[in-house]
């Protein structure tokens, strides 16, 4: 079981957590936990939770993660939650100086999580309610059977990632708007209010109370579609429409829950682990480090930073993006004039001696997301001092390759990654396709086509929920098709649209 | 201490469990598991164990990299994790997974889908071995020995009988007289050993497609029979003309040229079981494998009268596995059948191609002896 901290590590602590506080920085109150090697493989299989719902999902990932420690390959160093107080684990078996670098940077993930916009919707008390999820899912194992519960799961995860990823709320009750609509689509069309009678004809004229009429008329043909618009959260469409029982809506309900909570850790993977990164860099270094400690630093700090040729490290790229802003906005190296300066002596020793960089970086961690975040501070000059660059599969040689090291299509390419977390954005377009109770979903193309086997497992799976078929609109070599499933076979069409 | 997870755990496992069931009998063929053999483990690639996304193609995807490098260099192998998106640890891989099973789990598996009968001992009464556990305690012995617990309790009960002992300053010193020691007593264990007796022909008829349906055949016997007995010693004969005693290695890597005089074989076979492996002792299995081409009717009625004279009487089954080969006659198989095919104590069986090795493991031990 998880123990509280020793004497010796909770002074540590007691430090870190002053030279955080002494930098600025401002977060939940911190819960550190010891734990033995394979309680941190089992918490970290759950998702860095203590307590989850059955599943052997997490049994397959823990039995990864006590592998790759076991075979020396891996090691966790860090876990903390996002939730009030903030709850972290600390290896017992690490040396000191590796428990200090931990302490510093969960401090600035608490920070991250503390204030950045994308989890202000995120539950606080997460660890509570997925607790509850755990004894709500075990409840109904116990009355429905433990093979169907976890059939019903292993379908929903399948459409797991089905959620607006973006969205910055979570809708947990059914819109109250539906029905305000309704209520004004059936006013009767009056126009503006007249005050005197004669002035009717020249306030509302005939043109105007017409085209009202109509717009009225339009929103309730629109009113009879469903969704009236197209939706992304295809989870909570089916939370609500789709034929479920109870239990199946309960822990379809659970696990959308959840997804929601994890996205914004997704969106904001660069940004966060970069920020936590920058801070133990700057405790470590300019603080809390002492001498003999130094070498064990650097080689645990480096092997963080590593990179290979083949991904991005959100560690590296976050921090060096962090540390670039700072310089930019210590120096004064933003805005028109630094822009429109193609003098590249000028610009190298560019020095406004502004030293707003600090304040700049606390400023843009709560404001931005990854996409934000690399798109409006990922500039030339880092891109190719970071030697970024595109690789794609050349089909030819059978190998990966490096393609493109300009800067617009590394941006590109990377904004494209994050956008809808590197996932396709599917909607459902209507709730009752061809008036047969059909289920349409859209894939909105971006030059990358679905993967098929996967795409027609998923289609499954979707059905097995709508209960009737189920149809997919995707593109493949740039041919619009529709793909169907009926319960028992998959069809595949042309389709123009 | 147990972990929640664990029960997750476990039914992961059951998941692999029910895979390596269904798929168990390309296994058999492929014998692709038997190079990454543990000690009382093996790792099973199994398919990736995935649930299914809308996701894009991996090969579509690329992504950015970082590093040095001109356009158009070839990144080397391993450096794009496959299934990897940008999220690093957020990838779902098209790798397969690689799950450790032991041994005994396999061949549990192996029982169970081939509906294979528990083999009946022959000698569990009879055979005894007696074992040494450390469940006693004596005044005597080798300080090693010490139990640290009990002489410090005994230290206790002398001092407070003598009235020595104070609770407000509990200090305990025991005397030599206090110390003790762990002790052991034999218990008789019933045993139930088993040797397996390998015989292959390595004349120049059996290539190396044969050989290798013989190995993945021995390492699903052994798997069984290991399941079975608890201590499982296993000999090695190749023969061609003339039979010799060999280690395993030599034994799936041994070609020789010669002629084919199997009674060469089952005469060591014979002296080895009389020499090492007394009848009532031992649980004794020879296997035989050939292409069914012997040198001389001759000789093979000598080997039938050795069987049935030498043989049969000491073993709990004999086993002749004939593979097919371009070159073979297959007639051995059918003289054995006619002179000893009703033998309880005889298994035969034909081996075709790989695909027929899951059937021939079970006409050796679907008879349970």
């Amino acid at each position: 079981m998880p123990k509280s901290l020793t004497p010796r590590l909770a002074a540590l602590r007691d430090e870190i957590h002053g030279y955080a506080k002494e930098f600025g920085l401002d977060f939940f109150d911190t819960v550190f936990e010891m734990v033995s090697y394979d309680e941190m493989n089992m918490v970290a299989a759950y998702g860095g939770f203590p307590t989850r719902y059955p599943h052997w999902r997490w049994g397959m990932e823990y039995e990864q993660l006590a592998k790759g420690y076991e075979y020396g390959l891996s090691k966790i160093y860090e876990l903390v939650i996002n939730n009030d107080p903030c709850y972290a684990y600390l290896m017992e078996s690490n040396p000191e100086v590796d428990q200090k670098l931990v302490m510093a940077h969960v401090y600035g993930h608490c920070d991250f999580f503390k204030n950045n916009f994308s989890f202000r919707h995120t539950n606080r008390r997460m660890i509570d309610e997925m607790a509850n999820h755990a004894t709500r899912v075990r409840r109904w194992v116990d009355k429905i059977g433990v093979e169907k519960v976890e059939d019903f799961i292993d379908r929903t995860l399948s459409l797991e990632n089905l959620i607006d990823q973006h969205s910055p709320h979570i809708r947990r009750n059914p819109d109250p708007r539906r029905a305000e609509d309704e209520l004004k689509a059936n006013e009767r069309v009056e126009g503006f209010k007249v005050g005197r009678e004669y002035m009717r004809g020249y306030i509302n004229p005939s043109e105007f109370l017409d085209s009202q009429r109509k717009k009225v008329e339009d929103e309730k043909q629109r009113a009879k579609k469903f969704p009236e618009r197209p939706q992304r959260d295809v989870l909570l469409f089916l939370l609500e429409e789709a034929p479920l029982e109870p239990w199946e809506s309960d822990i379809l309900a659970i696990l959308r829950e959840e997804a929601h909570y994890f996205a914004p850790q997704g969106q904001t993977k660069i940004m966060n682990e970069g920020w936590a990164s920058y801070w133990h860099s700057t405790i470590m270094t300019r603080r809390a480090l002492k001498d003999d400690e130094l070498i064990d630093y650097a080689d645990h700090h480096s092997g963080t930073m590593g990179t290979r040729p083949g991904a991005i490290n959100p560690y590296k790229l976050g921090i060096e993006l962090w540390r670039d802003i700072e310089e930019r906005w210590n120096k004064g190296r933003f805005g028109k004039e630094w822009d429109e300066c193609d003098d590249l002596r000028a610009r190298r020793n560019w020095d406004k001696k502004l030293g707003a960089g600090r304040e700049k970086i606390f400023e843009v961690r709560k404001h931005y997301n990854d996409i934000t975040f690399i798109d409006t501070f990922l500039t030339a000059e880092f891109a190719m001092e970071q030697k970024l660059f595109v690789y794609g599969f050349n089909e030819k040689r059978n190998s990966w390759e490096i393609l493109d090291r300009e800067f617009r299509k590394v941006k590109n390419k990377l904004l494209q990654g994050l956008t809808n977390f590197g996932q396709p954005i599917i909607e459902v377009v209507d709730g009752n396709h061809e008036n047969r109770g059909e289920l349409l979903l859209a894939h909105k193309h971006d030059g990358q086509d679905l993967k098929g086997d996967y795409a027609r497992e998923t289609l499954r799976n979707l059905q097995s929920l709508w209960r009737r078929p189920v149809c997919l609109v995707t593109r493949y070599d740039n041919k619009s098709v529709l793909l169907r499933f009926d319960g028992t076979n998959h069809t595949e069409k042309k389709v123009e649209l | 201490m147990t972990l929640k997870i664990h029960q997750d755990h476990s039914r992961f496992k059951q998941i692999v469990r029910g895979k390596i069931k269904a798929n168990l009998r390309k296994y058999v063929q492929k014998g692709e598991m038997i190079g990454k053999r543990g000690k009382d483990a093996i790792s099973i690639p199994i398919p990736f164990i995935d649930i299914p996304r809308f996701k894009y193609g991996h090969k579509e995807q690329g992504g950015v990299g970082q590093g040095e490098g001109e356009v158009g260099q070839q990144l080397g192998p391993g450096a794009v994790e496959p299934g990897e998106g940008h999220q690093a640890g957020q990838g779902e891989g098209d790798h397969a997974l690689e799950v450790d099973i032991t041994l005994d789990e396999l061949a549990q598996i192996l029982g169970e889908e081939l509906a294979l009968p528990n083999i009946e001992r022959r000698h569990n009464e009879k055979l005894v071995t007696q074992k040494i556990r450390y469940t006693g305690i004596n005044t005597t012995g080798p300080e090693s020995l010490r139990h640290f617990k009990r002489t410090f309790k005994q230290a206790l009960r002398r001092q407070i009988a003598a009235g020595t002992y104070d609770p407000g300053r509990p200090v305990i010193i025991p005397t030599r007289e206090d110390r003790r020691y762990r002790s052991y007593k034999l218990q008789d264990l019933p045993e139930t050993n088993a040797v397996i007796i390998y015989m292959m022909d390595v004349s120049g008829s059996m290539g190396d497609e044969q050989k290798e349906i013989v190995r993945i055949e021995s390492f699903w016997l052994d798997t069984w029979l290991r399941h079975q007995y608890k201590g499982l010693e296993s000999r090695y004969i190749i023969h061609d003309a003339v039979a010799r005693e060999v280690d395993r290695d030599t034994f799936f890597h041994t070609r020789e040229s010669g002629g084919t005089m199997i009674s060469s074989a089952y005469k060591l076979c014979r002296d080895i079981i009389l020499a090492d492996y007394p009848k009532s002792a031992w649980n004794i299995y020879p296997f035989h494998f050939s292409d069914g081409d012997n040198w001389s009717a001759d000789d093979t009625r000598q080997c039938i009268d050795m069987l049935r004279n030498d043989v049969l009487p000491n073993v709990n089954q004999f086993a002749y596995g004939q593979v097919e080969s371009p070159y073979g006659s297959g007639q051995f198989i059918k003289d054995l059948r006619e002179a000893v095919g009703d033998s309880p104590h005889v298994a035969l069986s034909e081996i075709a191609d790989k695909d027929a090795i899951y059937a021939s493991i079970k006409d050796f031990l679907g008879k349970g002896r």
